[in-house]
């Protein structure tokens, strides 16, 4: 689908812990295909010392009802603004942005690592994949048993694994630690992961270590969110490339974590 | 419908909204928004003779209604675009500037002269004013002698229209215009961004890797349309004003203050679709206040 800028009405607007909101958004014009792992870049508005939009991976798309939907963690002004945005109001997107999680053609074992909201470019990858009818494990990290949601909803489409630092749900520890992860690592043909820089990097050299196919999905600071203003780049072995055109997700082999 | 139509030296623009350099990628980025046609013209990123791989991150901190960046002119070089970029822009039906910036005169001298081969390309902005980079760049923005010597030596190889961009971080910017002015250029572009620096208490580090960065956004439309009106009372040649245009009222305050043509920039961030939005705009302003076209209010300010 080509890149738009939409008003999008709130048709939903659902609590899920203390800092967490779904927020479901009606789109105007027919929505043609969203693939997973790509972003919409919202605007906040009259919010004071907020300027620029905020990405937002999507979440999930319902082609039946023409809606899209981003999760939200509240860190600053912005996501503040956005998470308490009601129902019926209306919210500027610009979407779909970046590239994609690479779809195998055929059935595999597959791993999902997410970790916090990055559970959230996840989501809409796990449905895809399990179209395929792939052999999906969803490996989802937190802090404790409250930071974990969404499970219900991960659990249509795969097995769900967890792991809390105190250990209030799951394993205790890391997603690094959980049994799945550590020695039943080899069993997977392919992993997708999504959640804090030093867990992904703890992902990768795994995969690295085992030769696994191995996908992840950056996160940076945007001004455009289109490729115009460079000023998101990251480090690859092909030179400074956006994440937000190509990327979000990158091949962790052209990433330069391992040197 | 008024007539919009603006002139910048030998560039006649349909209307008087160009995309600033930086901001608007190669135009190609926005393909999917609007009809880059429609634009008085578009201003594609700065380029340099050599491909540059731009500074480290971070290069970006937001501001209140501004931003910081420290792109550091990030580009795949002159060759590169003449090969590569130029035959995607020969669909544009408007003028397409090359933003061209280096390290040494030499390099400028290089840039220039690879884009005067491209048929399609109307102009360069000489970038003189970019403070993101160690060398070249702003250093030579901001002496008299020095704008004299880049100016004039780019002036030797380059036929077509000059505009030269100036920055805002000097102590008296109408003595600089003169010297570009009075060294070949054929018109001025300002301003590029102001130098700033944020830091993150938390972690009392700069936010920024280069540590100081530029700013550009509303934050710095006061002193960009103050510097225009000295600029327009300094020098004879056209203006182009530039500096946290949002909408078409911004617009109008640059084109009273007396500036030929506007260049919108980080507006196209938050809206890509704001330039038609400004040129719509600027047609209803003048329908009412009743003038037929645009240069009625050039310059045009009450005191």
């Amino acid at each position: 689908m080509r890149k738009t800028v939409q008003n999008l009405k709130v048709i939903e607007n659902l609590k899920l812990n203390d800092d967490h909101h779904l927020l479901k958004l009606e789109v105007p014009d027919r929505l043609e295909i969203i693939y997973p792992g790509q972003f919409a870049n919202l605007l906040v508005d009259h919010t004071p010392g907020v300027f620029l939009r905020r990405p937002f991976s999507i979440y999930s798309v319902d082609y039946i009802k023409n809606t899209i939907s981003v999760f939200i963690k509240e860190i600053g002004e912005g996501t503040r603004a956005l998470a308490k945005a009601p129902v019926n109001s209306f919210i500027n997107g610009m979407f779909p942005l970046g590239n994609s999680f690479t779809i195998p053609k055929e059935s595999e074992k597959i791993l999902l690592v997410g970790g916090g909201s990055g559970i959230a470019s996840l989501m809409n990858l796990a449905q895809e994949l399990s179209q395929n009818l792939n052999d999906i494990s969803i490996l989802i990290g937190a802090r404790t048993s409250e930071d974990l949601v969404e499970l219900d909803h991960f659990a249509r489409y795969g097995t769900v694994y967890t792991t809390t630092e105190n250990g209030t749900h799951g394993e205790k520890g890391y997603v690094t630690d959980h049994h799945i992860f550590r020695d039943e690592f080899g069993q997977f043909k392919r992993i997708y992961s999504c959640g804090p820089e030093p867990m992904m990097k703890a992902v990768a050299a795994k995969a690295w270590t085992t030769s696994v196919f191995c996908e992840v999905s950056l996160e940076n600071t945007m001004a455009c969110g289109f490729g115009v203003c460079l000023c998101c780049v990251t480090e690859t072995i092909e030179g400074h490339k956006c994440v937000c055109t190509d990327g979000p997700v990158f091949n962790i082999n052209l990433l330069k974590w391992q040197i | 419908m008024a007539d919009l139509s603006t002139t910048i030296h030998k560039l006649e623009l349909k209307n008087p909204v160009l995309t600033a350099s930086g901001t608007f990628g190669y135009g190609i980025e926005y393909d999917d928004f609007l009809d880059v046609s429609l634009l008085g013209g578009i201003v594609v990123k700065g380029t340099t003779i050599y491909p540059r791989q731009g500074n480290a991150y971070p290069r970006m901190a937001e501001t209140a209604s501004g931003m910081l960046n420290s792109v550091g002119l990030q580009n795949r070089g002159a060759h590169y675009f003449a090969s590569d970029i130029y035959p995607k822009l020969i669909k544009y039906r408007t003028n397409v500037l090359v933003n061209v910036s280096g390290s040494t005169i030499d390099e400028y001298i290089a840039c220039a002269e690879i884009i005067n081969e491209l048929d399609h390309i109307a102009g360069i902005e000489l970038n003189i004013s970019c403070p993101n980079v160690k060398e070249g760049g702003m250093s030579f923005g901001t002496s008299c002698a020095s704008i004299e010597n880049v100016v004039a030596a780019v002036r030797k190889v380059y036929q077509k229209t000059m505009i030269v961009k100036l920055t805002p971080n000097v102590t008296d910017i109408s003595e600089l215009a003169r010297a570009a002015e009075y060294s070949g250029a054929d018109s001025l572009s300002l301003i590029n961004t102001l130098l700033g620096m944020a830091i993150n208490a938390e972690t009392r580090k700069p936010v920024l890797a280069t540590i100081t960065g530029g700013l550009s956004g509303p934050a710095i439309k006061p002193i960009a349309l103050r510097m225009v009106w000295e600029v327009a009372r300094a020098v004879k040649v056209p203006l182009v004003g530039m500096g946290g245009i949002m909408n078409a009222t911004d617009a109008i305050e640059f084109f009273l203050a007396g500036a030929s043509a506007v260049q919108v920039g980080t507006a196209n961030y938050i809206d890509p679709l704001i330039t038609l939005k400004i040129i719509e705009g600027i047609d209803s302003y003048l329908n009412r206040h009743k003038f037929n076209k645009l240069s009625d209010i050039i310059g045009c300010l009450h005191m």
